[in-house]
């Protein structure tokens, strides 16, 4: 009743053309994006905003670059914290050494440097398919992490490679405050993905999709292959390398190379998963998942702990917890292999027909 | 000139270690398309449940055999509650259930027994071996001589095992074509079963050579699957001899490069050195040493 098309006539190819073709999914948008940028700031507390909804965000653009590079162009790659930890550096070092470097352009030059290591790491794509590209782009991971960690250059000689993010500045307004951070990160995330929705409804992401149900078939009917797939890793990196200036710079403050481990990458693949591959929103919803996972655990035992008033030793949690995520992991890949993105779209199709379905 | 052979015999005995680490992924990538990330875990997991149980006591050979049994245990319940729902899934995904099931292994083993790390002593003595020292001047680890010798003794059992038996014809036939073999009456459900019970078998006898070499016992030992991984794609997924060439391949690389390249870059370079090597084969050989060519139909 409340989700119907029906007697949305378009009369313009803009409007037959625009993202949202459903004035419900707009208004839903719009609500959305009211409720992320002005309520949560005014009700959330600043653990919310600095330890659960930055990082979340973080991780869903991400999760967005992994996806476009994974799901829409189907390269699968494990290399994903490496291109973030090039984003982190990159951003800090082009603040360290260029004087009144604006921070945007230091964000957008880090998702360049990410993309252009992403563009030497995706080479191997032209010839490798499947888990042996997979596995070397291990080599760029475990690179990557070792060149910061032993180049004394890129954290300026620090001890053990730990950079720290200078201050956030635009126009003169310091971002410093929870909020303010929060806010900056959800700005540069919608942004991006946006983009992103825009990119991949037009002939790029129509290659990429191609590419990824059939190269040689898609070879054949005229998609440039090197240009294709290249142009993947780079815009994935880019997305990857955003997300990891933004993780040093409104998130963590402090990083070191080691932040940047095999771990975070499999995290990220395990969002699109989750999420749904090949799908946008799939890749919030995925990083909402994981992000949430660990934080509702870790309550849910204490809870357990609290009510059978047994102190539950920290590494007997910690270990029970390794597990339930293992096993919920395993456990939504059998029940629902194409993510959550899947149930979204199958619960907007009832919802077409409710409450008449005939 | 006997230093260089001396780092070239290291690397190759190192070499076979990885190899013992990427058979067991080999074993089940062959008869089920399955890239098994679990196996280091199961590693982890094997040598853990040994020490353990002989530190409250056991009889080694008895808690060796109760190890054995839990890890046929393991491979069973994966290929049952895992694997088998996901049956006709993209590789990808299975892959990931993979992943999810050694986080759930890690937390599994550590839960079960400890976190602290053991140490594992299968007494042989890791000194180098005199008569041989004194003969060429090169000094070759009692231990890596052994840790090859049961290696291949365990892969000539194994190849003997896939050849002669009539368990494993069938495994190959299921390894060429799943329908195919389906359609002759092989039971596919029995082939996995067998397979995951075999690389339980083959991560046992890894734990227990990588615990005893690396000083014991403790959660670094997942990481030799990350260690057997560029191994795996320089010999290919599918070949048993892959494995052991591309370990030998990787594990002399790795040691001269660490050796002789190391000190002009800063050192640590053997994190990501055998990718690399991996990588620049792969260009000239996209499947691999023995890797089944994939031939692309439109």
């Amino acid at each position: 009743m409340l989700y119907r098309e029906a007697g949305q006539f378009k009369t313009s190819y803009a409007a037959d053309q625009q993202i949202f073709p459903i004035r419900q999914d707009r208004f839903a948008l719009y609500g959305l994006l009211v409720v992320a940028f002005v309520v949560v700031p005014l009700v959330g507390n600043q653990y919310w905003l600095s330890a659960i909804l930055t990082p979340f965000l973080i991780f869903a653009l991400a999760t967005l670059g992994l996806n476009i590079l994974t799901g829409y162009a189907g390269q699968l790659s494990l290399g994903t914290a490496a291109f973030m930890a090039v984003g982190a550096f990159a951003a800090y070092n082009f603040e360290l050494r260029v004087p009144g470097m604006p921070i945007l352009v230091s964000f957008i030059l880090a998702g360049v440097c990410a993309a252009l290591v992403g563009i030497v790491f995706g080479l191997p794509s032209l010839r490798i398919k499947g888990f042996y590209l997979a596995v070397s782009t291990l080599a760029c991971q475990f690179f990557v992490v070792w060149a910061f960690n032993r180049i004394g250059w890129f954290s300026n000689n620090s001890s053990s490679g730990v950079i720290t993010a200078q201050k956030v500045q635009i126009l003169g307004y310091t971002f410093d405050t929870p909020a303010a951070k929060y806010l900056l990160t959800l700005a540069i995330v919608v942004v991006l993905a946006l983009a992103a929705k825009n990119l991949m409804r037009s002939k790029t992401g129509r290659a990429f999709m191609a590419i990824r149900d059939m190269d040689v078939a898609a070879e054949v009917i005229g998609v440039p292959m090197m240009r294709t797939k290249l142009l993947a890793f780079a815009i994935s990196s880019f997305y990857c390398g955003v997300a990891g200036a933004l993780y040093a710079f409104t998130y963590l403050g402090t990083v070191e190379p080691e932040a940047f481990t095999l771990d975070l990458s499999f995290r990220i693949l395990f969002m699109v998963i989750i999420g749904g591959v090949g799908s946008i929103l799939g890749s919030f919803l995925g990083a909402g998942f994981i992000t949430l996972l660990p934080i509702f655990l870790s309550v849910f035992f204490a809870g357990i702990a609290h009510l059978t008033g047994s102190s539950i030793s920290h590494a007997v949690v910690s270990n029970v917890e390794l597990m339930v995520f293992g096993a919920l992991i395993v456990f939504f890949l059998i029940v629902e292999p194409q993510g959550l993105a899947r149930l979204w779209q199958i619960a907007k199709e009832k919802l077409r027909l409710w409450p008449f379905p005939h | 000139m006997s230093f260089f052979f001396e780092v070239l015999i290291g690397g190759l005995l190192a070499g076979v270690m990885y190899s013992l680490v990427a058979l067991g992924f080999v074993l089940i990538y062959k008869a089920s398309g399955v890239f098994n990330f679990a196996q280091g875990a199961m590693v982890f997991f094997a040598a853990l449940t040994f020490v353990s149980l002989t530190e409250r006591g056991m009889n080694p050979w008895l808690a060796l055999v109760v190890t054995l049994v839990a890890m046929v245990v393991l491979g069973l319940l994966t290929e049952k509650i895992v694997l088998r729902p996901l049956v006709n899934q993209p590789q990808i995904t299975l892959f990931m259930a993979t992943i999810g099931l050694t986080f759930f292994i890690e937390g599994f083993s550590q839960a079960v027994w400890d976190s602290q790390p053991h140490a594992l002593d299968i007494g042989i003595p890791d000194a180098p071996i005199e008569w041989f020292a004194q003969l060429t001047d090169i000094n070759v680890s009692t231990f890596d001589l052994w840790a090859a010798l049961i290696a291949g003794v365990l892969v000539a059992a194994l190849a003997l095992f896939f050849q002669r038996t009539r368990i494993g014809r069938a495994l190959r036939a299921v390894a060429d074509d799943h329908q195919a073999a389906l359609a002759v009456g092989i039971p596919l459900k029995q082939i996995w079963a067998i397979v995951w019970a075999v690389a339980g078998l083959v991560a046992l006898v890894a734990g227990l050579l990588w615990g005893a070499r690396s000083g014991g016992v403790q959660y670094a030992l997942t990481f030799t699957a990350l260690k057997a991984l560029p191994v795996l794609i320089l010999g290919g997924f599918e070949s048993i001899a892959g494995a052991i060439i591309g370990g030998l391949i990787i594990g002399a690389a790795e040691k001269l490069a660490e050796v002789y390249i190391g000190p002009m870059v800063g050192g640590g370079i053997e994190l990501w050195f055998a990718y690399v090597i991996a990588l620049v084969f792969l260009l000239v050989r996209p499947e691999g040493l023995f890797g089944e060519k994939h031939i692309d139909r439109v």
